[in-house]
């Protein structure tokens, strides 16, 4: 056990699945010596070789287009794309491609591969350094899309992704690289890659959320304790396929619910949590269900603090919620 | 002209026989002003972002002579596609370094509207220099759709775009050559070899042996120039908008020069970029080189030479102080310009924010540091 950043566990979670098969191999811009802009793939190169973990011409569609031959071809690449919002030349080799290969093969052909990309908002990164796309890949059967908050998360849901036969998005919290640490086992270990986590329990009104939303709903429970009010958090951390029983269950625990998310609110993800529990649980429902999303704009750089759900707007709703 | 051989201008004692730079003694010494201004400007943007007082800069030292010289070679109402590294472009042809300055600290009085990071200035007065994209390469065939209009409207307007050594892997890139070619658009398109592109050198980017030579495969006539010199650029890029605007198409220019920095503020060169490629490329400093011309050729006076510096500093300090004073963009300008008219859900999120915000107080600012 050590207590480590998330960022850290990132990088041991690679640097373990690397050491437990050979198949294993990290590549993007800047990835190999410098070790990322970031850091995550920091002195993999120089403990795996050249071969394994290695920079790449500054082409996305490059990058996903040869790991996906890589993958269907005996190897497990784990590509970087720099930043989340730098993602879109690839859209097609992931959308049209890595996802569909399986099916469109009748699973003769399969893409075991992980794509880690840092997201999100809160680094004054402006228009492209901070937005959350997943909503973009989430409506795409045959991709698996993961987002963790805590380091613990981080190290097994990537070593579980990096074991899964399908393609999975890594959606990395830069927000939360340096800024949570935890306890983390050294050796290997996986999480599930379909359940939700629950970070806190509580009976007046639940709240979902996922990456680096969590600590802010943190912040804003412990206010709403203060008031009187006890939050049930609710970590989603494996978005698609999502733990939707654990969803339901959780909505019916408090029957009141609020769902958080940095990204723009319209077809968000919290749209479909929101269609879930109303399709499925409304009787139990003894409020409207809330969503704090980020605005229906693109990412503002000097106003990004009003354009990211905040402990004040959480609060806000839960407390409306609790109230109605 | 060659696409692997290194066309130099200036001669190592300033000398440049039969090279007529076609410009007036006032213009040798704007294109002289520029380079100081551009460096003057970028000195202070390291400055401001290491003091804590804007949260990001992308270092422009040892491409100067690239950005003016290019620069330099367009009249003012063609259309420039800048890279984000490329502070010359704007300050040769007016652009107020207090305007730039604006945009770097996000207030209010940027064109921006503090909605981009610094460096991604965005202007159409008093040239069009096309808001500046963060994602490598979208702007390259951008400005081949440009010069198209142009082109089909009968005007002999020209586009410029320039972008990294590591643009040239984008596809945004390969696709702007090959429509350019088949075409024929007035473009001119400038390849800024600075060596890096963050932490990868040329020989992780491309087998070739050049990046002009990229071009030949599209049908685009290509050159090498040395980028530190002012006057090879200038010859090159004044050949390559000639044709453009005769109506012949397309030219790559490869400015080879080296990034004397880091890559953004938040970046440490010296875990990649071997300090002997520092050592060579500070004696080949593109405003050294350029005065060397002016004193040899008698056109710049010591005592001029440190006239300007000095005006071009106070400029920026002038543009510094006016940016410091001028306030946040306001609320509103989160939800404004995403449509031509404001949609009734965004009014709806507007009012919202606006509501939060008498009730619960406004949201905290943070640090504002970019990591990287
Ligand atoms: C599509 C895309 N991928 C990745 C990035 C992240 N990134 C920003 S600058 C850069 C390197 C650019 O190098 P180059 O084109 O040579 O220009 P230079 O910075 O050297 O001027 C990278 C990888 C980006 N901005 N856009």
């Amino acid at each position: 056990m050590a207590n480590i950043t998330l960022l850290k566990a990132v990088n041991e979670g690679l640097r373990g699945a690397m050491q437990n098969d050979p198949s294993v191999l990290c590549f993007g811009e800047d990835v190999g010596p410098k070790g990322g802009v970031f850091l995550a793939t920091e002195n993999l190169t120089s403990e795996f070789g050249e071969g394994r973990c290695f920079d790449t011409p500054l082409s996305e569609d490059g990058i996903i287009g040869t790991a996906i031959g890589m993958a269907m071809n005996g190897l497990r690449p784990v590509a970087e794309i720099q930043f989340q919002d730098f993602i879109f030349p690839a859209f097609d080799q992931i959308v049209s491609e890595a996802a569909k290969m399986r099916y469109r093969s009748g699973g003769q052909y399969t893409v075991p591969m992980v794509i880690r990309t840092p997201y999100g908002g809160g680094i004054r990164g402006g228009l492209y350094h901070s937005q959350s796309g997943e909503a973009y890949f989430c409506h795409t059967p045959g991709l698996k899309v993961v987002i963790p908050s805590t380091p613990y998360d981080a190290k097994g849901l990537l070593i579980a992704a990096i074991q899964d036969p399908d393609p999975v998005l890594f959606m990395e919290p830069k927000a939360l690289y340096r800024s949570v640490k935890g306890e983390v086992p050294d050796e290997n270990y996986t999480v599930d890659l379909s359940t939700l986590r629950s970070v806190k329990e509580g009976d007046d009104v639940t709240v979902f959320c996922y990456g680096a939303m969590v600590p802010v709903v943190e912040k804003a429970a412990a206010l709403a304790q203060e008031k009187g009010i006890s939050t049930n958090i609710v970590d989603l951390r494996t978005l698609l396929p999502l733990d939707e029983e654990g969803v339901l269950e959780h909505a019916k625990r408090t029957g009141r619910v609020v769902i958080v998310h940095e990204a723009p609110r319209f077809c968000g993800y919290g749209s479909e949590v929101s269609a879930l529990i109303a399709e499925n649980v409304i009787e139990y429902m003894e409020a409207p269900i809330k969503r704090v999303t980020g605005f229906d704009t693109p990412f503002p750089n000097t106003l990004e603090h009003h354009y990211l759900p905040d402990e004040r707007r959480v609060l806000d709703a839960i407390e409306q919620t609790a109230a109605y | 002209m060659s696409t692997s051989q290194l066309k130099s201008v200036i001669q190592a004692d300033g000398a440049s026989p039969g090279y007529d730079p076609g410009l007036s003694d006032a213009e040798l010494l704007h294109m002289y002003r520029t380079l100081l201004l551009t460096r003057a400007f970028d000195d202070m943007c390291i400055k401001l972002q290491r003091s804590g007082r804007i949260g990001f800069s992308v270092p422009n030292r040892g491409i100067e002579a690239t950005s003016v010289g290019t620069a330099s070679a367009f009249r003012k109402d063609d259309w420039f596609f800048p890279s984000y590294r490329d502070f010359g472009v704007g300050l040769y042809h007016g652009v107020d370094p207090t305007d730039m300055m604006h945009n770097m600290f996000g207030n209010k009085l940027d064109t921006s509207k503090g909605r981009q990071m610094p460096v991604h200035f965005s202007f159409v007065d008093p040239i069009h220099l096309v808001s500046i994209s963060s994602p490598i390469g979208t702007h390259i065939v951008q400005a081949v759709g440009a010069a198209y209009a142009f082109k089909q409207r009968g005007e002999d307007k020209v586009c410029m775009a320039s972008f990294g050594d590591g643009g040239t892997s984008s596809l945004g890139f390969h696709s702007a050559l090959n429509f350019a070619g088949v075409w024929k658009a007035p473009v001119v398109f400038t390849c800024q070899n600075n060596g890096y592109a963050i932490s990868c050198p040329n020989e992780m980017q491309t087998a070739s042996e050049s990046y002009a030579i990229k071009g030949l495969a599209y049908g685009v006539p290509s050159v090498r120039v040395d980028g530190n010199d002012i006057f090879a650029v200038r010859e090159a890029t004044v050949a390559a908008v000639a044709r453009a605007r005769a109506g012949d198409g397309p030219t790559l220019i490869e400015c080879v020069t080296f990034r004397m920095g880091g890559h953004s503020t938040s970046d440490d060169p010296s875990k990649y970029v071997p300090k002997e490629l520092f050592e060579h490329w500070a004696k080949r400093d593109p405003i050294d080189i350029f005065e060397k011309a002016l004193f040899k050729s008698k056109k710049l006076t010591k005592k001029k030479k440190a006239e300007l510096q000095k005006e071009c500093e106070e400029q920026v300090i002038a543009g510094v102080r006016l940016a410091t004073d001028a306030p946040a963009p306001g609320l509103e300008e989160i939800f404004t310009d995403v449509y031509a008219e404001l949609p009734d859900h965004l009014r709806r999120q507007g009012e919202m924010a606006f509501d939060l915000a008498k009730r619960k107080g406004s949201a905290d600012a943070g640090d504002g540091a970019f990591p990287l």
